[in-house]
């Protein structure tokens, strides 16, 4: 788009601002307000770490933070290994089913809901001990889907004639697979991994279902729910700017190893 | 030389293939089923078959409830579909090394913690939050206004955390949009306004049609947002399901309200295949026309 009038280009520059405004104000305050000295958790009364401080004495916030990470990193492991191989598959064939892509789509666009609730009636039916353990289960099916769509878009531009090369150079299916197809989709694999890390560490619905009852399985998000359902404390404050933190790490980390992950 | 492929590619698939057939498409069908079986007595199930569930969906309070959720997603959609489309529209208008970056900020909140974004507007919208503190620093002494626990709080809500994704996919056919459309358009003698109605925007219908489908589906069947800044009063579909699988322990009438939503979702992505394919039709039209 070419030649603009100076009035135009200000309204546009004016939209802008106006949006990215309305994106971080509400983000900003809860972290300025993460620093807040007084008890009152929107009015400013000097600066102060003593929120963070409070959060590391927290024996409820530091064992939901633990099982965070354990449903995190075990589902993800999962999901990467999975996801990456179903990539491979289907973008290997180059022939797409329509039954076969919308599997793979659905636990991107279901409802969390419904999942939640399809879960919890299947391990009841099963007479499965709800816990820690079926929450990894129910992760693995959307975080799988997420990394197979991002090694997927890697995986499009991909000459499938080197893979036959190496092949008939006398080459293992295992070396070629190492020495020819990871280093290209690498990058997809671990911005993928990273991606589904956050979206495990931030997920609450389907883990509320599927935890079932006690301490034992809460995890960091359904700590927080709680928390705000019992009114808004400068505590949430602290524990939500690092949360947010951590998101805003892996993601930009994973966004500038695969340009354009964020986009899928 | 393809021969040793299809059962390669398959034997790569299959552990995700099981995996989402054991823990999605296993389970769905179960809650299906589930809709088609009485409530117990005392809460359980009991395995008789029947509608009852299905009319129950269409009872009036219920259905109320329905059109009620409708109604709040499709003004979130509606509000967002519009402030994305200008955001979209003044980042592809951007200097091109800057829209990645544009791109970037606008869809990073997306991706980081949902119940915290929502939390956000509990700060800002309660009764001491920013905004009534604002409102005192302009010089207003008054009650202060009660904005949380409102519908106009959800509305926001939804339209706050959705928004990115509106962004992101009116984004990409903005950016395709070949310039010297727009100027024969102009040349052509069509002011402003009217090559935006009649060039510009049916081109970038597929990327509309994509955002809305997905902040209303998203919206329908939410239950977080209604939960937390509509303070509980105002009952969507996605709250009717969660109290019918924990509270009112009525599993069949909650697995029924469950394929209604997905009912609605499909009727939605069907709609939008629909409109992508119609847009699509235009476009090929388009180049059609160019070409003779």
């Amino acid at each position: 788009m070419t030649e603009r009038s100076p009035a135009t280009r200000r309204t546009l520059w004016l939209v802008l601002s106006l949006v990215f405004a309305f994106l971080y104000i509400p983000i900003a305050v809860l972290v300025a307000l993460s620093f807040n000295q007084g008890g009152l958790p929107t009015v400013w009364s000097g600066f102060s770490l003593k929120w963070y401080a409070s959060l590391a004495g927290n024996a409820a916030i530091l064992s939901a933070a633990l099982n965070t990470l354990i449903v995190a990193l075990v589902s993800t492991a999962i999901a990467t290994l999975l996801g990456t191989l179903l990539a491979i598959g289907v973008e290997m064939r180059r022939q797409y089913g329509s039954g076969l892509e919308a599997l793979i789509f659905a636990p991107m666009i279901i409802p969390d809901i419904v999942l939640a609730v399809a879960l919890l009636s299947f391990f009841s039916m099963l007479d499965f001990t709800l816990g820690l353990h079926t929450i990894i289960l129910a992760h693995v099916v959307f975080n799988l889907a997420f990394v197979c769509s991002v090694v997927r878009a890697r995986l499009k531009s991909f000459d499938w004639s080197i893979v036959e090369a190496s092949a008939d150079l006398g080459a293992s299916a295992v070396t070629t697979f190492r020495r020819v197809t990871l280093p290209v989709i690498l990058p997809a694999v671990v911005a993928g991994a990273l991606l589904a890390f956050t979206l495990s560490v931030d997920e609450f619905i389907i883990a509320f279902f599927t935890a079932g009852a006690g301490r034992a399985s809460t995890t960091l998000p359904m700590q927080i729910y709680s928390m705000i359902r019992f009114g808004i404390t400068p505590e949430i404050n602290a524990l939500a700017t690092i949360v947010m933190a951590v998101s805003i790490t892996a993601l930009t980390l994973s966004q500038r190893l695969n340009r354009g992950v964020i986009g899928q | 030389m393809n021969s040793y492929r299809p059962s390669r590619s398959s034997l790569l698939m299959a552990p995700a293939l099981a995996w989402l057939t054991a823990l999605m498409v296993v389970p769905c069908a179960l809650v299906l089923a589930l809709a088609f079986f009485r409530r117990g007595i005392y809460g359980g199930i009991e395995y008789s078959f029947t509608l009852e569930n299905f009319g129950l969906v269409l009872d009036p309070l219920y259905a109320g409830i329905f059109l009620n959720s409708a109604r709040i997603a499709g003004t979130a959609t509606l509000i967002a579909v519009v402030i994305g489309y200008a955001a979209a529209y003044a980042i592809a208008a951007a200097p091109r090394r800057w829209q990645p970056v544009f791109l970037f900020f606008a869809v990073l909140p997306f991706w980081s913690n949902y119940l915290i974004r929502t939390y956000a507007w509990i700060v800002l919208l309660n009764r001491e939050g920013l905004i009534t503190q604002l409102l005192r620093w302009f010089g207003y002494t008054g009650e202060p206004p009660s904005m949380l626990y409102t519908e106009g709080a959800v509305i926001a809500g939804l339209v706050y955390n959705y928004l990115p994704f509106v962004i992101l996919a009116c984004y990409a056919p903005l950016s395709r949009l070949n310039p010297e459309l727009a100027e024969a358009s102009r040349d052509l003698g069509a002011s402003a306004m009217t090559t935006f109605r009649r060039v510009i925007l049916p081109l970038t219908v597929p990327g509309i049609a994509a955002g809305a489908v997905f902040v209303f589906v998203l919206s329908i069947g939410n239950f977080v947002t209604p939960a937390l800044l509509g303070g509980g009063r105002f009952q969507m579909i996605g709250n009717l399901v969660y109290d019918q699988f924990l509270t009112a322990n009525d599993w069949p009438f909650g697995a029924a309200l469950a394929m209604a939503l997905i009912a609605i979702m499909l009727l939605v992505l069907t709609a939008q295949a629909l409109a992508a394919d119609r847009a699509a039709g235009r476009i090929a039209q388009a180049k059609g026309g160019a070409d003779d």
